[in-house]
C-alpha cells in the first residue's frame, strides 16, 4: 500500500544530496532530545509549544516509555509519511490501552489521530500514514485503562512539507 | 444518515482460531482535503475529511479512529483484534458532514 519510492526521480535524488548534511545535523540535535528525555521520568518540554500535549494531560503526569512510535527519520514527502505506534501492555481487561493520541506540534493542527482500542484488540499496535507540515519531533501519548500516561517520540526530517503546495 | 460509495481497501484473513490475534488493514480513497490549501483563484479549498472509522464485530466497537487533517488523502490504518467468533466486521467511516461508508467482511472462526 506504500509505493512512494522516488528514487528514480532526478530531482528528488538532487534534494536528497542536497539534505544530507541537514540530515547530520538533525541525528546531533535528536540524540539530544532523546538523552533529555531519558534523563528524567516525566515528560520534558523540548521547546515545542506543547499544548495539545498538555490538553491531553489535563495536569497528569506523563511518563516517557511504554511507547514506541516508529517513523522514518528523514521524509521525502511530507505528505504521506510512515507511522507505527506499539504500546507495551499486558491488554487484559483489567490492564489495557484505552487510547493512543497523535501529535505534531508543528503542524497547523496539533492533533493528527485518536486511536481507541480495547482488551479485544489483542495488541496494542496502530499504523497509519501521516502528514507533516515541516521537521519536526511527532509524540504518542497513550492512555492506559488505569489513567497513566505513556509517551513516545520520533524525529523525522522532511525535506518536503505537507500543507505549503499551494494547491 | 447518508451512505456514500467511496474506493475501499479491507485487507484481514478469511478465517481465524479462536483466540488468535488478527491484523486489519484499511483504506479508504479520499482526498482528506485540509482547508488549508487555496485553488489557483485564491480562494480557499474547503476543509473535507474523513473524521472517524468505526469498526464492529461481535458485538462490540472493537477499534475505532478520530483522524484531523494531519492525516494522509486516502487514509491508512492498521489494527488488530482477537478472534471470538464467526460474524461480520463492519467498517463505518465518517466525513466532515456526517456522510458514511460501510463495508462488512466476513471472519470465520474455528
Amino acid at each position: 500500500m506504500r509505493g512512494y519510492d522516488t528514487v528514480s526521480n532526478p530531482v528528488a535524488l538532487t534534494r536528497r544530496a542536497a539534505c544530507v548534511g541537514a540530515a547530520a545535523v538533525l541525528a546531533t540535535s535528536s540524540l539530544g532530545l532523546r538523552r533529555a528525555s531519558a534523563a528524567g521520568t516525566v515528560y520534558v518540554d523540548d521547546g515545542d509549544s506543547d499544548s495539545a500535549i498538555k490538553a491531553i494531560a489535563g495536569g497528569r503526569p506523563i511518563t516517557t516509555g511504554r511507547v514506541k512510535l516508529t517513523m522514518p527519520e528523514l521524509a521525502e514527502n511530507g505528505n504521506v509519511v510512515a507511522l507505527a505506534v506499539e504500546v507495551e501492555s499486558p491488554m487484559s481487561a483489567a490492564d489495557y490501552v484505552k487510547t493512543i493520541h497523535i501529535i505534531a506540534e508543528k503542524n497547523p493542527l496539533a492533533n493528527i489521530a485518536r486511536f481507541h482500542l480495547s482488551p479485544r484488540s489483542g495488541r496494542a499496535k496502530v499504523n497509519s500514514n501521516i502528514r507533516l507540515a515541516t521537521t519536526q519531533t511527532v509524540h504518542a501519548v497513550a492512555e492506559m485503562s488505569d489513567g497513566t500516561l505513556w509517551s513516545g517520540t520520533a524525529p523525522v526530517l522532511v525535506t518536503l512539507a505537507a500543507c505549503l503546495d499551494g494547491g | 444518515m447518508t451512505e456514500i460509495k467511496r474506493p475501499t481497501r479491507i485487507s484481514m484473513p478469511q478465517s481465524a482460531k479462536r483466540g488468535e490475534v488478527i491484523e486489519i488493514k484499511t483504506l479508504i480513497q479520499h482526498e482528506m482535503e485540509t482547508g488549508y490549501r487555496r485553488d489557483a483563484q485564491g480562494k480557499t479549498v474547503p476543509r473535507d475529511i474523513i473524521q472517524r472509522l468505526s469498526v464492529q464485530y461481535d458485538r462490540a466497537e472493537i477499534f475505532s479512529a478520530e483522524t484531523f487533517t494531519g492525516v494522509s488523502a486516502n487514509p491508512y490504518l492498521a489494527f488488530s483484534t482477537i478472534a471470538t467468533a464467526t460474524g461480520d466486521i463492519v467498517f463505518t467511516w465518517t466525513d466532515l458532514a456526517g456522510a458514511t461508508t460501510t463495508e462488512i467482511r466476513k471472519l470465520t472462526v474455528t
